[in-house]
């Protein structure tokens, strides 16, 4: 179960605790994130929301491994990673974390069997295993049949169905979306949340992911909101809105 | 092997811009190639010039003459090993415009002074029996299509006639930059035929000495001997005279290498630049590369390896057609008797391209292994 309140126990697959990050802008420091504690546990789905600048991408940077936190700790399977080298965070991030980006961010000269294949291209694997790997992940996403075609060729849901099966391919521990509709149209947008919750229900990927969108962000477990660097859950939103939890 | 595709994808990634960054640096290249040719051209005759032998000439100016008589003289002075002489000839075959240089020479010891010209033996002693021979160098006799056997009318120009030559041999020289222009003929045959006042005199003595150490002391012992005399000499080595000869070419030469340079200069920095700027135009994959799980030393060397790649496409293919173009020899028909792309030059050039992919790919190879993931995607 999702927990903001630090409460969590030692099944949680994703344990932040006094989580903080500071930026310096000018001279002025500015608190994006303020000991925050989240607690996700394998096979679940959050959601978070929050006003722009609420800190929300800060967020899954920093349990991606793509940024350090200014005070805090992070722990996922296990590991702490908040004191990883640069290098030790970069095999980890390769092992552990399959990215889902809003505006897509594939490589635009590779097909999509090519893009999919990247993250393989790290890995010990054989030429026929990759291959292997890669045909599966795109089937996944309904992709089988546009293997060789380049981004270009592919329409934004196609695209992020690639993305999809690039954050998938080499089954890491978690999946982090940044506003994966964000991007597409009502109905495409529909397609992939039903290809996330798929992720999520059939092959029991925990995903965490952010989002604008209120009517996105129900199909998940739970929706978490950051409000001034602070997450609190969506039933208690009213009550902090009001004041209730100062 | 495995990043192959991605390598090949990204090169070809904009098409007009690469084959035109390739050509940049192919025209760089070859230009560089070129301006090589040049400096061989000016300057080959001193990089092959031999350490240990002199040339003794007049002290007013090599049109001067020199005694005959002098040949004996120099031998007894201590350090020589052995003298030859050579008289320049300045006559034409068939054509003003058939320009080649003709020397009259010495033939009991000018393989023994310049041993580097190899003669087949049965054609060397042909031409020592035949007072009318002749031998010339390989590039000459390609040049005009003669071969061993061959009647050469050479008309005289300050001697004036027409000299008739039986081709007896054809020499090569035994190193790349060897002089294979040249036309020899007997000394004697001139003797006879030249009038009275130019008989008993040698244009130079090319003298060899037992050992390069000497060479100054020799070269002073000489001009001490002759000094005073109504023929005085100036000796220096073969080296000097011709580093002296280059002298009179040395402001086209110098004109020639350094617009060349400043040109070459320019295209690399152009090439350099459009470089850099495609990998800036990539910082987002690059993010997204790092992001999935590629390294910063991955990505610092990919970057590095696609310019030195580019680089040495183009370089490699320029410096081909600079090769491709000295193939056909000298094409001033004989006044640049080295017109070569010394093997040295083009491994300089592919050096040069080297540093140049390298100088031009480490900056953006450096940023983009200091790219910060979070940064670069909020640019995207």
């Amino acid at each position: 179960m999702v927990r903001v309140d630090g409460s969590g126990g030692s099944n949680s697959l994703i344990q932040a605790r006094g989580l903080g990050k500071t930026y310096s802008r000018g001279g002025e420091q500015i608190n994006v994130l303020q000991a925050l504690n989240l607690d996700v546990e394998a096979g679940e789905f959050v959601a978070f929301m929050g006003p722009s600048g609420s800190g929300k991408t800060t967020l899954l940077n920093l349990l991606g491994g793509l940024d350090v936190p200014s005070a805090g700790s992070i722990t996922v399977a296990g590991d702490e990673i908040t004191h990883m080298s640069r290098s030790r965070l970069t095999q980890w991030r390769a092992r552990h974390v399959g990215f889902i980006f809003q505006m897509y961010n594939l490589i635009p000269v590779l097909t999509a069997f090519q893009n999919v294949e990247l993250p393989l291209l790290l890995t010990s694997l054989s030429k026929a295993q990759r291959r292997k790997h890669v045909e599966t992940a795109l089937g996944v996403v309904g992709l089988s049949d546009r293997i060789h075609h380049f981004p270009r060729q592919l329409s934004g849901g196609q695209e992020q169905r690639v993305t999809i099966a690039r954050a998938i391919v080499s089954d890491p521990t978690f999946l982090l979306c940044d506003e994966p509709t964000g991007d597409l149209d009502r109905k495409s947008a529909d397609e992939i949340m039903e290809l996330i919750l798929r992720l999520v229900k059939e092959y029991k990927k925990t995903v965490l992911m952010v989002t604008h969108d209120p009517v996105v962000a129900a199909r998940a477990d739970m929706t978490l909101h950051l409000e001034k660097g602070v997450l609190v859950e969506a039933d208690r939103l009213q009550t902090v809105s009001s004041g209730g939890m100062r | 092997m495995k990043f192959l595709g991605l390598i090949r994808a990204n090169l070809f990634r904009k098409k007009i811009r690469f084959i035109l960054t390739i050509g940049s640096f192919a025209v760089a290249l070859f230009l560089f190639g070129v301006l090589a040719v040049v400096r061989v051209a000016f300057s080959g005759g001193i990089d092959i010039a031999g350490a240990d032998r002199l040339v003794v000439i007049n002290r007013t100016s090599i049109i001067q003459p020199l005694p005959l008589a002098y040949a004996d003289k120099i031998r007894r002075i201590p350090g020589v090993k052995e003298i030859t002489y050579a008289n320049w000839f300045g006559g034409v075959y068939q054509d003003e415009r058939n320009f080649f240089p003709q020397f009259a020479m010495d033939v009991d010891n000018w393989r023994k002074v310049y041993p580097e010209f190899d003669i087949p033996e049965e054609q060397w002693q042909n031409y020592v029996k035949d007072r009318q021979g002749a031998i010339a160098g390989a590039a000459t006799a390609k040049r005009f299509g003669w071969k061993v056997g061959d009647r050469i009318p050479i008309k005289g120009t300050f001697l004036g006639g027409v000299w008739e030559f039986n081709l007896d041999g054809i020499y090569h020289g035994t190193r790349q930059a060897d002089d294979e222009t040249q036309f020899w003929f007997q000394w004697k045959r001139y003797e006879e035929q030249v009038p009275a006042q130019y008989k008993g005199h040698v244009g130079w003595y090319t003298l060899k000495v037992e050992h390069p150490d000497d060479a100054l002391r020799i070269s002073k012992a000489i001009d001490t001997e002759f000094a005073n005399s109504p023929f005085e000499t100036h000796t220096d080595t073969e080296k000097q005279f011709a580093a002296g000869w280059v002298k009179q070419f040395g402001n086209i030469q110098f004109l020639i290498m350094a617009i060349g340079g400043v040109v070459f200069f320019t295209l690399l920095l152009v090439t350099g630049n459009t470089m850099a700027i495609a990998v800036r135009e990539r910082t987002g994959e690059l993010a997204v590369l790092k992001a999935v799980g590629y390294s910063d030393r991955f990505v610092l060397v990919f970057v590095l390896f696609e310019s030195l790649l580019v680089a040495l496409i183009g370089g490699a293919l320029g410096l081909a057609l600079a090769k491709l173009f000295t193939l056909g020899g000298d094409p001033t028909r004989g006044l640049l008797p080295f017109f070569f792309l010394p093997g040295k030059a083009i491994l300089a050039g592919l050096g040069v391209t080297l540093a140049v992919g390298a100088a031009s790919g480490i900056i953006p190879a450096v940023g983009a292994m200091r790219l910060r993931v979070v940064d670069a995607l909020r640019r995207v």
